[in-house]
């Protein structure tokens, strides 16, 4: 059970470039909003033709530019949840589940479809049309419709964008049960790092239409180690870094130097940390910046404070904490904030020249 | 009153709609999927008859369907009869004259409809002939309305073309506009205003029609997808 993709397509301002292999499970791939994730799953759909490179699902060649392979939509069993659902308006929820099924005579279909019913709790919406239905269930259906055709991979397009937030949350639940249910590869497509940590085991990140090379979350969110990663798994704090000769790093943009506890990759382009793992000390000491408050958020569950570090780039210089809610801090006053060199993330351009 | 005008209007409209349906249709269908420069082309050489003047539309038709046209040769030597000056050569010209209405609407219609439910159905392992049967034509089933109604009504007053190809004789290829205009020419008011009336009905009742369906449009919303890159 595995998806491997390796394909190259141009287009006037956008070049893709993508390359993965995606085990059995739930594979994310990762990116902000125009960075081609979309275009990646329609081209492994067959939908759009890559200029070049291959698609290998379970063994079966789906594309190859070389070997002139390029297999139909209708024969790639490929099941693509679009990010609205595509149900057919016109047809009834009945109806919708029943085209999903591919082979059989029309009361073999119409079983296999009443089975699809069951299966997903649609019992008595039979007969409604799409728009008559709420969000979740309108996913359900569109679930329903594409294992009734039987897949080999599923492919998930932003399966949450369409809901209310209220919603979200059930209809995320139900989609893991399902998930874990169904034995092939699963790609899941998001511009969400807490769907992707909840949802998948490994995962892709994409940047600019380039794909990075497939990591666990896990590792993704404890140890990026790209800038477009470290952006992507919500790090807010990022300065531009050089290393040292003993080994320091020189941060550009905070003006200070930092330990990292570690040896340092030569190729350092970036240094980040996360706002959850600076400490307010009493003592200076190593990795100890006295900075200045510039501003204190109340939010809903902790309290956010706005540093400036002592010299760096006017602007960027600027430390994001957050604290349990309650700490008393006013704007103005000095605290001194320490970085553990442990939580010191290093990032390098990662091999690929993406450009950072 | 003789009544054939208004049923040869109506006979010439509906079998001309018939098969201009079918036609756009078919042309939309097949426009949509062609190269973008290729589209460009045909786009303009099947809307050039909404905008020529229907008398040039009806001199081609002449010069193709007449007796030593290559099409009214042919005909007359095999079948013995002529094309021209007959009501059935009115078909024809309704025909060229309604065909950019329903092939531009369908066009957009086609052009609007939500390409993700087309790339569903190819993935969920239907055949393209399905997909335009049962998805796609009830998806775009107003255009479709919209366009044989535009058709029709722009059938049924055609005048130019049909009067080049058809002539005008009474009880034989006489259609509304052309008895409105002989009776004008002759200087017989009374039975002229009875045809403008019989044509002033037929037209408010065509843009009724077109303006309850579009109301019925707006009640039904189909949810649309949006793309990205």
């Amino acid at each position: 059970m595995a998806l491997e993709v390796a394909i190259k397509k141009r287009f006037e301002k956008f070049k893709l470039d993508v390359a993965f292999t995606a085990e059995h499970g739930v594979t994310g791939l990762l990116g902000a909003s125009g960075c081609g994730k979309s275009m990646t799953l329609k081209c492994i759909a067959g939908i759009e033709t890559p200029d070049e490179g291959r698609i290998v699902l379970d063994g079966r060649t789906l594309f190859d530019r070389e070997r002139h392979i390029n297999l139909p939509p209708q024969q790639r069993r490929v099941g693509y949840l679009f990010q609205h659902y595509a149900l057919f308006p016109n047809m009834t929820v009945a109806q919708n589940i029943a085209a999903g099924v591919r082979e059989g005579s029309r009361a073999e279909r119409a079983e296999r479809a009443a089975g699809m019913i069951r299966t997903f709790y649609l019992e008595g919406l039979e007969g409604k049309r799409p728009r008559q239905l709420s969000g979740g269930q309108q996913q359900r259906v569109a679930l329903a419709r594409i294992l009734a055709s039987a897949p080999q991979v599923l492919l998930l397009d932003e399966p949450f964008s369409a809901l209310d937030s209220y919603l979200k949350w059930q209809v995320e639940l139900e989609l893991m049960d399902l998930l874990e249910a169904f034995p092939g590869t699963t790609l899941f497509v998001t511009h969400s790092r807490d769907e992707v940590y909840r949802l998948c085991q490994d995962v892709c990140v994409l940047d600019h239409g380039r794909s990075e090379p497939l990591q666990p979350v896990r590792t993704l969110f404890e140890a990026p180690t790209t800038l477009p990663a470290c952006l992507l798994s919500g790090c807010k704090n990022i300065s531009q870094a050089k290393k040292l000769p003993n080994g320091q790093v020189e941060t550009v943009d905070w003006g200070v130097t930092l330990a990292a506890g570690r040896p340092v990759p030569e190729d350092l382009t970036y240094v980040a940390v996360r706002s959850h793992h600076l400490r307010v000390v009493d003592v200076p000491g190593e990795n100890v910046i006295p900075c200045q408050v510039e501003r204190v958020v109340e939010d809903v569950f902790s309290t956010v404070l706005l540093c400036t570090t002592p010299g760096g780039v006017a602007g960027l210089s600027r430390l994001r904490v957050e604290l349990p809610k309650g700490t008393l801090q006013d704007v103005g006053t000095q605290v001194l904030l320490r970085i553990p060199p442990a939580s010191l993330l290093l990032l390098t351009s990662g091999g690929r020249g993406s450009g950072v | 009153m003789d009544w054939y005008p208004l049923y040869n209007s109506l006979r010439i409209a509906l079998i001309a709609t018939f098969f201009t349906f079918f036609l756009g249709i078919w042309a939309a269908w097949y426009v949509a999927k062609l190269p973008r420069w290729l589209k460009g082309v045909l786009d303009c050489l099947l809307t050039l008859p909404l905008v020529l003047p229907p008398t040039v539309v009806g001199f081609f038709l002449l010069k193709i369907l007449g007796p030593r046209g290559p099409v009214g040769q042919i005909l007359l030597e095999v079948w013995g009869q002529k094309l021209t000056m007959t009501w059935y050569a009115s078909v024809f010209a309704v025909i060229v004259v309604t065909f950019p209405l329903m092939y531009r609407t369908v066009r957009g219609a086609f052009e609007a409809f939500d390409r993700s439910l087309l790339y569903a159905g190819k993935t969920l392992g239907r055949s393209n002939t399905w997909i335009f049967w049962r998805v796609l034509l009830p998806g775009c089933k107003q255009g479709l309305i919209a366009g044989t109604v535009l058709a029709f009504a722009r059938g049924l007053g055609e005048y130019g073309a049909t009067s080049m190809v058809s002539g005008y004789t009474p009880g034989r290829t006489a259609t509304i506009s052309t008895t409105v205009y002989q009776l004008w020419r002759e200087g017989n008011d009374t039975l002229a205003y009875q045809w403008v009336l019989v044509n002033l009905a037929i037209s408010l009742a065509v843009l009724l029609a077109i303006n309850l369906l579009e109301q019925r449009e707006k009640q039904v919303r189909w949810p649309v997808g949006d793309h990205e890159v």
